[in-house]
């Protein structure tokens, strides 16, 4: 499977998180948030010019910056 | 005495518990970072007195903000650890519960929203996760009391957990991966339509069009609470005081005494808004004028914090704020600010760096008007048209914003991005929404009167003594050149670092044109926070910081108050 940043994702789409990059400190930040590997997630929605991107993980929702989001890898489910 | 702590993720309801254990009031909502400060109660146990303390929320024993820095600096002082855990989203809490039990201190887990987990059809084997974890859980519903008897029982037999099993290699995210898969199930759920319309407020577009009808309506609620209030029980209320009062004031020789409680007559009458004795305006104002808005403000604040809608506005308003040196976070400051700057600079503390909470706290104390104040605008300048008040307001929006752009710029230190839990919408409960308003306008009354008391005193000494003649003249050709204004107008400035309220209505004797009067509540809104706002940018920022965001304030108001001289008189 094609492995790409959670960023590129459009709204609607589904993933697979396969890996978390960046610190120790912002990755132990991630998963407590629910963001680790194996957890599908969904994309609600994604702001324009560089602004957050809102996902679901487990029916619970998450606001990150488009910086973090390109810190987490995903494989695109169908 | 045994001390416990309530510690948890944000937003599990550990304030709701706190308050339900110890019969402490306390602010409570639906969204993350509610409670900034710790709060300490007691209880009897088993026929001993115990204190509890109530943590901010953390998701883990590193702190990522100065709330959380409050929560960990709790864990040292404490005998006790009750571990509130948000049933509906297990995993994730049990990520600080992992980190917890390594602290070697006597734990318990409130596994709390129970109703709610069951609701979303999310099963918990509670005996096996007791099995697994070795401290006991107690299903625990804190807003209905469910299961917070059994939780005080089972505090007895708490002892220190074992080192946990696997505790070798694996870090504790897989290892709190491999307690839940055995513990817990979920019922797959389909995406409702309901779900789309929820999604919808989080959305660029629809979001964004959600908030301004959410905000607009909020803003019609307060008006029309706040108008029915002073319509229907202020206003005959004061017109019936009025008669006791008179007499009063004709029984009473006339000198100080009758200037300090009664003061001046306006036309052989009493005068509310213009007299200036504390048994008039000292009354009339916090009172008659201000109190029916904040009733009406806090009622609307309370109802957008409950149903959690405001990490949606935040997620929203993200990229404005991020442009200002803040996150979305920052509106919540904001929010709260509305209502009294000292809350708003409070809760500035759940930004993660200094710099944010810098921008943050100065924009709040510059150009967020509180709620008393903004009464008073109406109140004022009401009968002179809207495009007065616009202008005001339009002026302290402007100041917000590019204000924002400039200190993004020139304050040193990193901004850090948005990272939000988004918690469910949830149906406020009416009785909770009623008494967090009647919290927050007994703290209002408690605050506000005691100093518009001394507000008033201040101006009759301070005329007496003739102090307020002399700085009068000596200021009136800066006051007349700068901001078109006449010298009288600087007691009102003087009386504005008491109470911005009272420096309002201070401004209505003088006889000014209404442009002048824009320019004079627009000027006391910027200058200088109010001495209660003072003393927490103290504490909030430290003594250097509060000198340049007070320098800030200062630069500010003669710049706008400047510009609109310019624009609006000729």
């Amino acid at each position: 499977m094609n492995e790409i940043l959670i960023s590129h994702l459009l709204p609607g789409e589904n993933a697979t998180i396969t890996a978390l990059r960046g610190g120790c400190g912002f990755q132990n930040r991630l998963r407590s948030f629910g963001i680790t590997e194996g957890k599908k997630v969904r994309i609600v929605a994604k702001h324009p010019l560089s602004g957050p991107l809102v996902l679901e993980v487990e029916h619970r929702q998450v606001t990150i910056g488009r910086g973090m989001a390109q810190k987490i890898k995903v494989t695109r489910e169908a | 005495m045994k001390t416990i702590v309530l510690i948890g993720d944000p937003n599990v309801g550990k304030s709701v518990l706190f308050s339900r254990l110890t019969g402490v009031d306390v602010i409570t909502s639906n969204y993350p970072g509610t409670t900034v400060d710790y709060l300490k109660g007691r209880m009897v146990i088993h026929g001993e007195p115990v204190e509890i303390l109530d943590a901010p929320g953390t998701y883990s024993l590193e702190a990522a903000n100065k709330a959380e820095e409050v929560a960990l600096s709790l864990m040292d002082r404490t005998d006790l650890i009750v571990n509130v855990v948000d049933a509906t989203s297990l995993e994730r809490c049990l990520l600080l519960t992992v980190e917890l039990l390594e602290k070697r201190k006597p734990v318990i887990i409130a596994l709390n929203m129970w109703d709610e987990a069951q609701h979303h059809g999310i099963s918990i084997n509670v005996p096996e996760l007791e099995k697994l974890l070795q401290v006991p859980v107690v299903p625990t519903v804190a807003i209905t009391g469910e299961g917070v008897k059994e939780l005080i029982d089972r505090l007895d037999d708490l002892r220190i957990p074992d080192r946990m099993e696997n505790s070798g290699e694996d870090q504790a995210w897989i290892r709190v991966g491999h307690i839940v898969r055995k513990v817990q199930t979920i019922a797959h759920r389909h995406h409702t339509f309901r779900d789309r319309i929820v999604d919808a407020t989080v959305k660029p577009v629809t979001g964004i069009f959600a908030a301004i009808i959410i905000l607009f309506s909020l803003f019609w609620l307060v008006r029309f609470i706040g108008e029915g209030f002073i319509r229907y029980g202020v206003e005959p209320l004061f017109k019936l005081y009025l008669v006791p009062l008179t007499k009063l004031s004709s029984w009473m020789e006339p000198g100080f005494i009758h200037d300090v409680l009664i003061g001046t007559l306006i036309d052989g009458k009493v005068d509310y808004l213009q007299s200036m004795g504390i048994l008039t305006t000292g009354l009339f104002v916090p009172l008659g004028m201000v109190l029916p808005y904040i009733i009406a403000f806090y009622f609307a604040l309370a109802l957008l914090e409950d149903t959690g809608y405001l990490p949606r506005l935040a997620t929203v308003v993200d990229n404005v704020f991020h442009r200002l040196g803040m996150h979305g976070h920052g509106v919540i400051p904001v929010l709260l600010g509305l209502g009294c700057n000292v809350p708003g600079v409070l809760s500035a503390r759940g930004l993660e760096t200094r710099k944010q909470r810098f921008i943050a706290i100065t924009l709040v104390s510059v150009s967020v008007p509180c709620m008393a104040q903004t009464a008073m605008i109406f109140g004022v300048l009401g009968h002179s048209g809207a495009k007065f008040i616009l202008l005001v307001f339009g002026t302290l929006l402007a100041v917000f914003i590019f204000l924002g752009l400039l200190l993004n710029r020139m304050t040193r230190g990193e901004s850090m991005e948005i990272f939000l839990d988004i918690p469910p919408y949830r149906r406020p409960c009416m009785l909770a929404i009623v008494k967090k308003t009647w919290m927050r306008v007994r703290w209002f009354l408690a605050e506000a009167v005691p100093f518009l008391f001394l507000g008033v005193l201040a101006v009759n000494i301070l005329n007496v003594l003739g102090v307020i003649h002399y700085v009068s003249i000596h200021v009136t050709p800066f006051m007349k050149i700068w901001f078109g204004l006449p010298g009288e107008a600087v007691p009102a400035l003087l009386a504005g670092f008491l109470r911005k309220d009272l420096a309002v209505g201070m401004l209505v004797p003088l006889g000014l044109s209404p442009e002048q009067l824009t320019i004079a509540v627009t000027v006391l809104a910027l200058y200088f926070p109010c001495v209660a706002t003072f003393a927490v940018l103290f504490k909030e920022l430290g003594v250097k910081d509060m000198l340049k965001s007070a320098a800030i304030m200062v630069s500010t108001a003669l710049v706008a108050g400047g510009i609109m001289r310019l624009l609006l008189i000729k």
